[in-house]
């Protein structure tokens, strides 16, 4: 295996444009990763997509090289990678193993998706096709409802309170209205979060994540190549993709992501790290629940301290182990498919400085928690400085 | 009929859009007495954590449970 950089980044902001198709974000983001790597598109030898329901949401298919010629990259594989709202950490994973492997050199993906040109219910539909339709799915869940089962049970296992899932979106919220590419530049109140409408019990509508248009790319090389491109090259320390059911009635126990488990025990083997190494994070809190499970099944705190973890201040930015700087799903904004690249691109901003007023000081080893559905694929990226 | 007790339940007030007629409704994962776990929604009383309950129907492949017996 080889080493592999990150050496171009580019991201649109996240956020509900009625003027803007799925194609032209997903190139305003390729467009800006080749400049910022200093790559063109002749360059690129395999191109990725992270998507999750184009077909759905917008009506078309067959996506990655309808984005890979419009960004003049031609004749080289294209192919669209997805897993629910892990597509384009998946992509990435595929894009990472290319490279890795030796089969090509300069690989770009894409993580993309256009949501707000459907109404909420029909985007609730949508999603709930990740889920297993067979079953759970037809009950009538959604996905805010499977992870409102989630948090109810560790509510009742670990004493867990609405006042700590609250927190989570306050904490994302604070950090995103520092974020100038942010769907929802908000500061909340603990109150106001506590109060605010019901979506499925226990979780209201600041539990959930937001429905968002947007866009993101990275570029990778091995990184014995990636002095000739960038000179702030990020690498790829280590990476895993995991699996499990889609449906939680298959579980023995919801409260933890066994694939979040075992792709973040892959990967810090691979990086030679443990989670207390771990300096910062982007978590996937598609719902504020999914933030506190991530943070225990990776490590930072023990199993079931999740909440007061989250609650006590150690996961804010001023805190020993910051998560979600860059506004989190809650915050930031969660286009399902470009959810991943999305966090690659927040990690690659912090180790290379470049975050403004989200910059925190201990940047030099990050690591990114893309998860799909509830919980049935795992991404965990951990990268740090070249 | 199945029983079984309730191992987790959420009531929905923001659905998908073949159930928006139903709000607010409850689902539940159902540990079943014989073993295996199914999920199934709600009619009659809220029902919690640990309850007891018991399948009334079965409408399009989905089960129905209520509290009890």
């Amino acid at each position: 295996m080889r080493d592999v950089a990150v050496i171009g980044v580019g991201k649109t902001p996240f956020g509900a444009f009625p003027d803007r198709d799925l194609r032209s974000l997903a190139v305003e983001a390729g467009e800006k990763a080749l400049k910022n790597g200093r790559v063109t598109p002749e360059q690129i030898e395999s191109f990725y997509l992270g998507n999750f329901a184009g077909p759905s949401f917008v009506g078309q298919n067959h996506l990655a090289p309808y984005v890979s010629t419009a960004l003049g990259i031609q004749d080289v594989p294209a192919t669209r990678i997805e897993a629910a709202c892990a597509s384009s950490g998946s992509a990435f994973y595929h894009a990472w193993s290319e490279v890795s492997s030796g089969v090509n050199d300069i690989v770009m993906v894409v993580g993309v998706e256009k949501m707000t040109s459907q109404p909420t219910a029909r985007v609730s539909q949508i999603l709930a096709e990740a889920g297993d339709c067979s079953g759970e799915m037809r009950a009538g869940n959604t996905f805010a409802s499977l992870f409102a089962m989630i948090a109810r049970r560790h509510m009742h296992d670990f004493g867990t309170l609405k006042e700590h899932l609250s927190s989570v979106a306050v904490k994302n919220h604070a950090n995103g209205a520092l974020n100038p590419d942010a769907h929802m530049r908000k500061v909340i109140t603990l109150e106001q979060a506590m109060k605010a409408k019901p979506i499925a019990e226990p979780l209201n509508l600041y539990d959930c994540s937001l429905i968002s248009d947007g866009a993101a790319a990275a570029i990778l090389v091995p990184l014995e190549r990636a002095r000739e491109f960038s000179g702030k090259p990020v690498r790829v320390l280590g990476i895993a993709q995991a699996s499990d059911y889609l449906a939680l009635d298959q579980k023995d126990d919801i409260t933890t992501f066994p694939a979040v488990r075992r792709a973040g025990g892959k990967a810090y083997r691979m990086a030679g790290v443990t989670a207390q190494d771990i300096q910062f994070a982007e978590l996937h809190d598609c719902f504020t629940i999914a933030e506190i499970v991530a943070t225990e099944d990776l490590g930072f705190v023990e199993r079931g301290r999740g909440g007061p973890y989250a609650f006590e201040g150690h996961t804010a930015r001023t805190g020993e182990r910051p998560v979600n700087t860059s506004g989190g799903l809650k915050a930031k904004g969660h286009p399902v498919g470009a959810t991943g690249v999305g966090q690659i691109f927040d990690l690659v901003q912090q180790i290379r400085c470049e975050a403004g007023e989200r910059q925190i000081p201990r940047h030099s080893l990050g690591l990114a928690e893309n998860l799909g559905g509830s919980g049935a694929t795992c991404v965990v990226t951990i990268l740090g400085e070249a | 009929m199945r029983t079984g007790t309730v191992y987790t339940e959420t009531v929905i007030y923001s659905a998908p859009e073949a159930f928006v007629n139903d709000v607010p409704y409850q689902t539940a994962i159902v540990t079943l007495e014989g073993g295996g776990r199914v999920t199934c929604r709600i009619v009659g009383d809220r029902v919690a954590i640990d309850d007891r309950v018991v399948e009334v129907e079965e409408r399009d492949g989905v089960p129905f449970f209520r509290k009890g017996p």
